[in-house]
């Protein structure tokens, strides 16, 4: 048995237009265009989608979990982003 | 269900029980615990890890070992109706696999070690598909039992902590209803039919009653006695890997079903099957865990002959696996020159 695995890709699925693609999983296949058929087969039986997108797997640079609080916290602290941070008086309409 | 959790033989250490007093553990059950998702690359404890592989991969190799008895039935469909709706529901039970084997890929296993090692036989399935159909009515009975209680189970599974494996178990619950109704209206069809025809659905009937409710494993508590328990039950609960116990669900599908069978004039086989006003729910009578036990170990009336289909049709397929990669290969070297 051929212990050479097909490549893993990331499948993405606009399910109408008008949305963002989504992930929804992955499939194995030696090349995109396989890929793109596998997961035509695998992820749109039920006219799940009318675009596809697959990526190699190991295309994909992610972030890293542990690192989450220096990533993200600094931006809670900032809530004059939020134009809840602002008071304005009830007589003043429209703002 | 589709994972009893029966292949951990007593003593086995190889999913070590938590010891959750380290400061990583102790938050990851608090994340447990406050309802949030656990994603891939989030941290895990080993055991947790070991436990969603093992659970994930048997129930995508019982998806896939289930497409045998019911493809058995295609080319004998007595209508083109019909056959075109047990090959959506085969090609659907395949693609559940498929989203089952990308899920457990997350947790850093590859689909090549997974597949070997259900080829090998190191790998459980569900007990279920190793009995036959013997006949047009199977088809039915497994539509709507065995379907519905693979429903049963998979919906609290929508829940589970795992994040890719939640959301797998929601894209196979959206396609499991058709399953089940195309299984009772096939039922209802034969009970509509001639007195053959109505033994014939009763035949199968009997034949997967049984093996139906052990779908959902052993008992949670009293299984000691019987020498056969859930394991790790506890612990996959805590981890809400599990939400609901495996009495429960058998006790909510019995509960459902009876009825069911009832509306096709069937009798169920099970001389103490009687409603309960006290406690509103139907009292069953004891399941043979013997024959569980064994049709789990291999020696079920067709855990051989499912292992060896799939295995060569695996093997049939290597030629094509490698012709593709190669084709691949020499693709990309022309258009990097
Ligand atoms: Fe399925
Ligand atoms: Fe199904």
């Amino acid at each position: 048995m051929s212990r050479k695995e097909w490549p893993l890709y990331e499948v993405f699925i606009r399910s109408r237009n008008g949305l963002n693609h989504i992930h929804v999983g992955s499939v194995h296949a030696p090349d995109p265009k396989m890929a793109l058929e596998n997961a035509r087969d695998a992820y749109t039986r039920r006219g799940e989608g009318v675009s596809i997108w697959v990526v190699a797997s190991n295309a994909i640079t992610a972030s890293d979990p542990g690192e989450k609080e220096s990533l993200f916290e600094p931006l809670a602290e900032k809530v004059y982003r939020h134009p809840t941070f602002y008071d304005i008086p009830d007589e003043v309409k429209n703002i | 269900m589709y994972t009893q959790g029966l292949d951990i033989p007593k003593g086995d250490k190889s999913i070590p029980v938590e010891k959750a007093d380290s400061a990583e553990a102790l938050r990851f059950q608090a994340r447990i615990d406050a309802d949030e998702k656990i994603e891939p690359k989030d941290w895990m404890p080993e055991g947790y890890r070991k436990t969603l592989i093992r659970q994930i991969s048997q129930h995508a190799h019982s998806e896939v070992i289930g497409m045998q008895p019911e493809g058995n039935w295609i080319t004998r469909a007595p209508t083109l109706r019909r056959k075109a709706i047990l090959m959506a529901k085969v090609q659907d039970e395949g693609g559940h696999g498929l989203y089952l084997y990308s899920a457990a890929e997350t947790l850093g296993v590859s689909r090549d070690e997974l597949v070997e090692q259900l080829l090998d036989g190191s790998a459980k399935y569900s007990s279920i598909f190793n009995y036959p159909t013997l006949t047009w009515a199977d088809i039915g009975a497994i539509g709507w039992l065995v379907d519905g209680a693979a429903i049963m189970n998979q919906i609290p599974l929508c829940r589970c902590s795992y994040g890719p494996y939640a959301r797998a178990m929601i894209r196979i619950c959206k396609e499991e209803s058709f399953h089940q109704r195309q299984g009772y209206e096939l039922m209802l069809a034969l009970s509509r039919g001639s007195a053959e025809q109505k033994a014939m659905m009763q035949d199968a009937f009997d034949r997967w009653w049984w093996p139906a409710l052990m779908m959902f494993g052993p008992h949670d508590t009293k299984g000691d006695a019987e020498g056969i328990k859930s394991q790790h039950s506890e612990q996959s609960m805590k981890w809400r890997i599990k939400r609901v116990s495996n009495d429960e669900l058998r006790q909510k599908f019995v509960d459902v079903t009876v009825p069911q069978a009832e509306y096709l004039g069937l009798k169920v086989p099970d001389p103490h099957l009687k409603w309960n006003a006290e406690t509103g729910h139907y009292d069953f009578g004891p399941i043979d865990w013997n024959e569980f036990k064994n049709v789990l170990i291999g020696n079920g009336p067709c855990n051989k002959k499912r292992l060896k289909m799939r295995r060569e049709a695996h093997e049939r397929g290597a030629w094509v696996r490698e012709a593709a990669m190669a084709y691949a290969a020499k693709k990309a070297k022309r258009n990097a020159a």
